[in-house]
Formats: C-alpha cells, sequence, structure tokens
C-alpha cells in the first residue's frame, strides 16, 4: 500500500535517509562479495589486500546507520511502519555488517591458498557465491520496491546454497582422504564455501526483517521449522 | 541494487529453483496467536450512536464496546468526534439546547440515551474529568463531599473517610492530608487535576470518563496522572480522550481511532500502534495526517 509522506518533512527525510543508508551499505558488501570471488577466480592477492583494507567501509557504515535509528527513536518515538523499519534496521546492519566479514575472510583464504592450482575446480563455489549474492540483492531489493514476494524468493534460495556447500564439502573431504598433502587447500575450500553458506543464511535474516517491516508478519522460527520439515 | 548475472548451471544435486516455496505469507506460515488471554465482557455497550449538533451530524453510527477495568484510549485528530462520544456515554450534552444523540449506550443493562433515566445518577455512575482543572472555589475536603453528599447520607465520620479514600484513591492525600481545608483553587495544576479525580471517584462511579486529563499539565503531573489512571483500572472502566498518542499507547489497554465522525479501527492498544489494520490509521499514528 502506498503511504502517505509524513506531515513533518524532516522526519520523512530521516527515514528516507535510513532506508537510502541500507541500501548503500548493501551495495558495498555485494561489491565486496563480488571482489572476493574475482579474487578466488584470479588467485589475485593484491585484490585481496584491497578488500581486506576496504572492511572499515562497512563496518563505519554499520555505525552511521545505527546512531541515525538511535537518534529518531530517541526524537521521534516512531509506532507502526515506522516503528518496524527502524527497530529492524538496528538488526539488519548486523547482517550486513557480518555478510562484510564473510567477504573479508573469503578473501583471506585466497591468499593463503597461494599459487598452488585449485584442489577442485571453483566452479561451484562461483554459483554458491552468486546464489548467495542474489538473495542478498532480492531480500534488499524487496524493501526498496516494497515488494514482499522477493523477499520470500530470496529465503527460498537458500537451500540451493545449502545443496552447493553439502556437495562442496564432500568433494573437499574426498580430496582430502586421496592425500594428506591436499588438507591445507581441502580446508581453505571448505572454510570459502562454509563463508558463502553464512551469507546465505544472513540473506535470509535481512528478507526476514524486510517482510516483518512490509507486512508485520515475523516469520522467523516458522520459516526455519517449515525449511526443516521440508528437507 | 542490480542482480548478480545468474549461474549458467547447477550440479545435479542443487535444485536450479526451489521446488516448492518453503516460505509463504500464508496464515498457516506465521506464528499461531498466543492462547488463554483474558476474555474481557464489556462495561458499556455503544450501539449505532449517531449524534447531532442541530444539523450536523458529528457521529456516524459508531458500534463499540467499552471493556470492564480496562482502559479504552479515543484517539484522532481535532473534530473527529471524540470528545462528542465521550459526552454522550454521560449525556452532558444535554446542557447544551440543538444537541442529541440516537442509538443505544448500554450500561448495566440500561439504554443510557432513554430520558426517562436519572440523568444526575447517570452522572454518579459514570463521572467525567475534563482538559482544564476545573476545582470549586470551596476547600480541598469540601470539593470532595459536596458530590457525595448529593448522593449519600454519610455520618461525619464515614464522610471524613470517604474523603480520605477518594484522595487516597487519587494519589493525593499524602500531599493535602494537612491542607484539607485550604481552598482547593490554590494546589497546583497537578493537584488541581488530582483533586477533580478524587472528587469524581469519591462518588463510587461505574465508568471514569477522561478528556484530555493531562493535556495542560507539566511532564512530571502528566506521569502522575498516567500512573494514577492506570493505578484506577483496578476499580473503575475508564475512557479516555487524548491528543497524545504516545500516551494513548502508554497507558490503554484499548484503543479507537476516530475520523470524520466515524470509528475507523478499534482494537488492542499493543496491535493498534504495532499493526494497525487500516492505513489510515497507520497515517494517523505515524503522524502522515491530521
Amino acid at each position: 500500500m502506498t503511504m502517505r509522506q509524513h506531515t513533518s518533512q524532516e522526519y520523512e527525510a530521516e527515514l528516507e535517509a535510513v532506508r537510502q543508508k541500507i541500501f548503500a551499505m548493501g551495495r558495498q558488501v555485494d561489491h565486496l562479495l563480488q571482489m572476493s570471488g574475482k579474487a578466488l577466480e584470479q588467485n589475485d592477492a593484491e585484490l585481496c589486500k584491497r578488500i581486506l583494507a576496504d572492511d572499515r567501509n562497512t563496518d563505519s557504515m554499520e555505525l552511521d546507520i545505527d546512531h541515525l535509528c538511535l537518534e529518531i527513536l530517541a526524537r521521534r518515538q516512531p509506532v507502526a511502519g515506522d516503528l518496524r523499519l527502524l527497530t529492524s534496521a538496528l538488526k539488519l546492519v548486523i547482517d550486513l555488517e557480518r555478510v562484510g566479514d564473510m567477504g573479508v575472510s573469503i578473501a583471506s583464504r585466497v591468499l593463503e591458498l597461494g599459487p598452488e592450482p585449485p584442489l577442485v575446480p571453483y566452479d561451484d563455489l562461483q554459483r554458491m557465491l552468486i546464489t548467495a549474492r542474489e538473495m542478498l540483492t532480492e531480500a534488499l531489493g524487496a524493501l526498496e520496491t516494497q515488494d514482499s514476494e522477493r523477499a520470500i524468493r530470496a529465503i527460498n534460495k537458500d537451500e540451493v546454497v545449502d545443496a552447493y556447500y553439502a556437495q562442496i564439502f564432500n568433494n573437499v573431504l574426498s580430496r582430502m582422504r586421496e592425500s594428506p598433502d591436499n588438507i591445507h587447500r581441502a580446508t581453505r575450500v571448505q572454510a570459502i564455501s562454509k563463508y558463502i553458506e553464512r551469507i546465505g543464511d544472513h540473506a535470509t535474516n535481512i528478507a526476514e526483517r524486510v517482510i516483518f517491516i512490509l507486512t508485520s508478519e515475523d516469520i522467523r522460527h516458522t520459516s526455519r521449522v517449515h525449511r526443516s520439515e521440508l528437507s | 541494487m542490480e542482480s548478480p548475472s545468474s549461474h549458467p548451471s547447477s550440479p545435479s544435486n542443487v535444485p536450479s529453483e526451489p521446488a516448492n516455496a518453503a516460505v509463504s505469507l500464508h496464515p498457516a506460515a506465521s506464528v499461531p496467536a498466543k492462547k488463554g488471554e483474558p476474555v474481557r465482557s464489556p462495561k458499556v455497550e455503544i450501539r449505532d450512536l449517531c449524534f447531532f449538533y442541530g444539523k450536523y451530524k458529528a457521529l456516524h453510527d459508531v458500534n463499540l464496546d467499552i471493556h470492564d477495568r480496562q482502559i479504552t484510549a479515543f484517539i484522532g485528530p481535532s473534530g473527529c468526534g471524540k470528545s462528542t462520544l465521550l459526552r454522550t456515554l454521560n449525556r452532558i450534552y444535554e446542557l447544551y439546547p440543538g444537541q442529541r444523540a440516537s442509538g443505544k449506550i448500554m450500561l448495566g443493562g440500561r439504554n443510557l440515551l432513554e430520558r426517562a433515566d436519572d440523568v444526575n445518577l447517570l452522572r454518579a455512575k459514570v463521572g467525567m474529568v475534563f482538559q482544564k482543572p476545573t476545582p470549586f472555589p470551596m476547600s480541598v475536603h469540601d470539593n470532595i463531599s459536596f458530590g457525595v453528599q448529593l448522593y449519600e447520607r454519610l455520618s461525619h465520620s464515614d464522610m471524613e473517610a470517604r474523603v480520605q479514600w477518594a484522595l487516597e484513591k487519587a494519589a493525593l492525600w499524602e500531599e493535602v492530608k494537612d491542607k484539607l481545608r485550604q481552598d482547593g483553587t490554590a494546589l497546583s495544576g497537578g493537584q488541581q487535576q488530582r483533586l477533580c479525580i478524587a472528587r469524581a471517584v469519591a462518588v463510587k462511579p461505574d465508568v471514569l470518563l477522561l478528556d484530555e486529563p493531562a493535556s495542560a499539565l507539566d511532564p512530571i503531573s502528566t506521569q502522575k496522572i498516567e500512573q494514577l489512571i492506570t493505578d484506577l483500572k483496578k476499580d473503575y472502566t475508564i475512557a479516555i480522550v487524548t491528543h497524545n498518542m504516545q500516551q494513548a499507547a502508554r497507558v490503554s489497554d484499548y484503543t479507537a481511532f476516530m475520523y470524520l465522525g466515524r470509528l475507523i479501527e478499534f482494537g488492542e492498544t499493543k496491535k493498534l500502534f504495532m499493526k494497525p489494520a487500516q492505513q489510515q490509521t497507520e497515517e494517523y499514528i505515524t503522524g502522515r495526517f491530521g
């Protein structure tokens, strides 16, 4: 439903600033994930170092959104949809910041892999990362377009990410059994796939919070129970 | 955000798209409602209530239950009819020519709007406190005893006990017990308003109507009035009109949102302020109009 604007234009601008800062943080985190994927694909150590240095941007964005939400809560005493936006934003940025951390961790593991040839083809890792990024994009896009169906689509993609993780885990486990020489690279690849699996979980959290903002339905635990019943 | 480019293919055990939607917004997927919440009986049942200022219709077919020993807040922009509705509950509008109500307001099995009922007894049953403190120009003690004398014949000692009881109910006794013979109008604004609440409580009403009782008070006095309202809920059914939505959210159990003489939404306060059912309600309480 389309809401009228606030009588107070200043209040309206403050809420819009929260939304825009969340989208900007989402773009920043997605860019970081894209760079991590590129670093993995091209085994680019210099790019990995740049990603590690970039993480501070995400942290400062989280603090900025936190402070703005607290200020609005203190000054405006928001209710209903405005209250849901602000309280959810406070939680949502924690997930976004953690996704950023996962991107940095991927870059760290890529650095550790060094110039050695890939233990397994990285195609699945790349596809898994793309799916996790799609989840994030859909979750935040749902907030931008006020379309909760997009958030539901994001949540439902998590099982794709989980299936990739199970497959990659089994592959690297097989390679470790073949030779102890593979263990160093195998644990790094397994860690990267675990980071991406966690990105999927954080994107799911974000999508659930967006659904709460848009519809006031709190599906957090129902969705998990429902997923476990289907698996 | 733009979508990252889609992956060209997926491994055999990975579904390219989820086969079934694991999450939906249908009720089956939502958290079930909490069970065991008490079902409140209505103290006052308002049915098809209309109100007229001469030819102008100010209330349109209002239907509403005011629950026993609960606080019901009426909110809405100026002119929405919330004070008018409150004024029908003890027929105070009858003091003004050309004003009339139709429909039913049931209290204790009787329709309050029937003119055969004694309006003075009605106002003892349904007490009212106004926006501006209105102590009588007499002592603190007599402000309380004056109204009681109209309805009951009490001995001196019983009357003294009633005055103390009412002042204690209004959380004012400790502040005025040594100045009961002083003029009530000499008290502070907050104390005067609590004196008016004590005066209303002294005749032991069934229902207490509060028309913006704290809007002329400072924040500390407002907090005392709000605490008092919450305490009085144990014994009385309370209806409060307020322009302060945070006050409605803080003190009430149920909230009614009115607009242009119509009841737009009525429900539990926590639900109305978290998840209003009507867009008009959401727009009003979030400050988008009014």
